[in-house]
């Protein structure tokens, strides 16, 4: 009830500031922005600044200990055309508030990341991908215009056809060259919230990639959606056995009540204890939990039923979203993710190098996702390219670093690169090897006289 | 999701630029109602109502209403088309007890944007609704009117003036058709209290006093505390004896 603890909104104190992998965590001054109009006041302020959204990036892409605005106020919808499918809204909506509000109506992201709890600005400047990349692209392929604040303070529009440099530019551009104060993109057509489904056990690693390639020859009309889980914990024949799972949006017809086909759940998320539980989080329960997993995965193969299993949209899409805060599950270092594509030809080599690294430092991934991605797009940042992409987890340990670096290295042996998203840890040199158009990047950023101005941890550790 | 009334009512929303007020606002139009949005600011008015229209609202008005020099005539009311069914008030202003203590100005703002304005609003919006013999009012006042506290009693005094208020018109309409609720938040998470250490045990979210609008509106409720924790507190709180009240630093 006291109210002397009220600060000044103009110039907030210092917190401790992490993205979602809780490393590294430093000592922020963090700004909310309600309107387009308070960014552009903030931005007029001395020093560097950067753009934060739900804080979801993994590593220090959304650090600025001198200034980082926080997006998360400008959350307003501008217009939607239901002929069209078009949406604007402003950067700082939640893709949690947008599948609330449009999946009842009968529209969905043509893009969704692993989770809801990201804005609009935040999947841009990511330019993220979903379980249908091999099909769709990613999110900025959609995107039809967005609206952004330079380092000159100028306001922009940019699109295919205006400020198109800028426009590529800003996706994937971890947010460095500007704030995303609004966006235009197109939502698609859903007859249900249900999603059919079809999970397959394989043996090994060729079993699961040749599948996915199987299915991308295919065409889009077989599985949109298709993800696998990498078993990293096993050993002997157990190692690089994988579930691949696989979904397509129901038709109305396929569902056997149709009451209520587009009807959301608001299933209550749980919130484990996981300070109590993070120490037992280590490989030996985790090799139970994925012997498990495979186990009934292969029994669903043996018993398969002629029909395809059907699914609500939120576990299928964001499985992680019911467990609330599990990035504390790591325990109190936090944990890193590395995501990295490889070529295609080069994939199945790259990937069983990635895989002995991580068994000659003896630290397992505990979590490992394969994913085959479809062409890339005219973004210098933007990360996708064609190939597999194979994201781990790992818990931030002292070895850790080394490890990472050791990754790193595999995958530029083999002509990949890494996901700025996720990272926390890549070297300067990495990043000019795996992202070539780096210098078209600097170009265009410098232009708008957002070079000096947009800084973020990552930026800073990474020279860019 | 609450099936739309038969015949859409029209909910008017003092405030509607507040982030409790876009909240109620969204919450009435996912019910149904079609809405009446006044506030000052016409930028940020359009911004939420294109929100609103965005969302599937089913119709919106935009009214500007400067209230603290248009409470006193009834103009802005007689631009209301249809008279709404219902009218909820979100005005207010913290302000700040220091500069209150020491600037008439200041003080002078925070008593009338908290208790006049809202005052005059809702009297006048009280005769239509008996003559009408229908309609329902719904102030958003404080806790903090409960009983004047050093830390913010200029506020408080202003929010107990409404909360007398709103007791009364409840009474004087009590049989003429038209229900008055008293809404009494507690701490909510908006811009107004930004900055400050709120304790989440007894903080509400801006969603969380929308949903208690419109469930106070539906059961037509007298007073409502939005975090029911708050009755106990102010139970206490009001019940101390002075001398030992007046010795604590709340």
């Amino acid at each position: 009830m006291q109210d002397a603890s009220r600060g000044s909104t103009e110039r907030p104190a210092k917190q401790a500031l992490a993205g979602w992998g809780r490393h590294p965590v430093l000592d922020c001054r963090l700004m909310p922005l309600h309107t387009a109009e308070d960014a552009q006041r903030h931005l007029a302020g001395a020093g560097t600044t950067i753009a934060r959204g739900n804080g979801r990036a993994y590593g220090d892409a959304a650090l600025n200990e001198t200034l980082t605005l926080s997006t998360l106020g400008m959350d307003r919808m501008q217009r939607f055309d239901a002929a069209t499918g078009l949406l604007s809204c402003e950067a700082g909506v939640l893709l949690a508030d947008i599948i609330a509000t449009f999946v009842p109506r009968g529209w969905f992201p043509p893009v969704v990341p692993g989770t809801r709890f990201v804005t609009v600005g935040g999947m841009i400047a990511a330019d993220v991908h979903g379980k249908n990349h091999h099909c769709d692209g990613s999110f900025g392929s959609h995107v039809q215009s967005l609206t952004l604040l330079a380092g000159d303070g100028e306001v922009r529009r940019c699109s295919r056809t205006e400020n198109a440099a800028l426009f590529h530019a800003t996706q994937g551009g971890m947010g460095l060259t500007g704030i995303i104060l609004f966006a235009t993109f197109r939502l698609t057509r859903i007859e249900t919230a249900y999603l059919e489904t079809e999970t397959t056990a394989t043996q090994d690693l060729a079993e699961a990639m040749s599948l996915f390639e199987a299915e991308q020859a295919a065409g889009k009309d077989a599985w949109p959606y298709s993800v696998a889980w990498l078993d990293c914990l096993g050993s002997g024949s157990r190692r690089g056995r994988c579930v691949l799972s696989r979904g397509r949006f129901a038709a109305a017809a396929a569902l056997p009540s149709r009451s209520a086909p587009l009807e959301t759940a608001t299933a209550r998320a749980l919130r484990p204890p996981w300070e109590v539980l993070a120490p037992f989080l280590c490989q030996g329960p985790m090799r139970q939990f994925n012997h498990l997993h495979y186990a009934l995965a292969a029994r669903q193969r043996r018993s398969r039923p002629k029909r395809p299993a059907l699914a609500r949209l939120e576990p299928f899409f964001f499985p992680l979203d019911r467990l609330r805060s599990w990035n504390l599950a790591y325990g109190a270092r936090g944990f890193v993710q590395h995501q990295s594509v490889l070529p295609q030809a080069a994939s199945a080599a790259g990937i069983a190098a990635l895989l002995r690294e991580m068994e000659r430092a003896g630290l397992r991934a505990l979590l490992a996702v394969l994913k085959l991605f479809g062409a890339g797009s005219d973004a210098p940042l933007s990360f996708p390219m064609p190939g597999f992409t194979l994201a781990l987890d790992f818990p931030m340990r002292p070895e850790t670093p080394a490890l990472l670096d050791a990754l790193d290295a595999v995958v530029h042996d083999h002509g990949g690169r890494v996901y700025l998203a996720k990272d926390a840890h890549l070297a300067p040199l990495r990043l000019r090897q795996g992202y070539p158009r780096l210098d078209d990047f600097r170009a265009v950023r410098a232009k708008v006289g957002s070079a000096g101005k947009f800084a973020s941890a990552l930026s800073q550790r990474l020279e860019l | 999701m609450t099936t739309p009334p038969v015949n859409p009512r029209t909910a008017l929303v003092l405030g509607a630029t507040s982030d409790i007020g876009r909240a109620i606002a969204r919450e009435l139009a996912r019910e149904g109602w079609h809405l009446q949005l006044l506030a000052r600011d016409p930028a940020g008015l359009q911004r939420e109502a294109d929100d609103l229209v965005a969302r599937n609202a089913p119709h919106v008005q935009t009214h500007l209403l400067e209230a603290l020099s248009q409470a006193g005539n009834d103009s802005w009311l007689d631009a209301l088309e249809p008279l709404p069914d219902l009218a909820v008030c979100v005005i207010g202003l913290l302000g700040d007890q220091a500069e209150s203590e020491r600037d008439a100005v200041a003080a002078t703002q925070v008593m009338r944007t908290n208790f006049e304005a809202p005052a005059l609003l809702f009297g006048a919006l009280a005769t239509r609704f008996a003559q009408r013999g229908s309609g329902m009012l719904v102030g958003v006042s404080s806790v903090a009117g409960d009983r004047g506290r050093a830390s913010n009693y200029v506020y408080g005094a202003a929010k107990a003036g409404f909360t007398a208020f709103l007791s009364g018109l409840r009474a004087r309409l009590a049989t003429s058709g038209v229900h008055v609720v008293t809404v009494k938040p507690g701490f909510v998470r908006t811009r107004m209290t930004a900055g400050m250490a709120l304790p989440d045990a007894l903080t509400a979210s801006p969603e969380a006093v929308a949903h208690a609008v419109s469930r106070a509106v539906r059961r037509r409720q007298n007073v409502v505390y939005v975090k029911p924790i708050w009755y106990l507190i102010m139970l206490l709180i009001r019940h101390l004896p002075e001398r030992v009240f007046m010795r604590l630093r709340l």
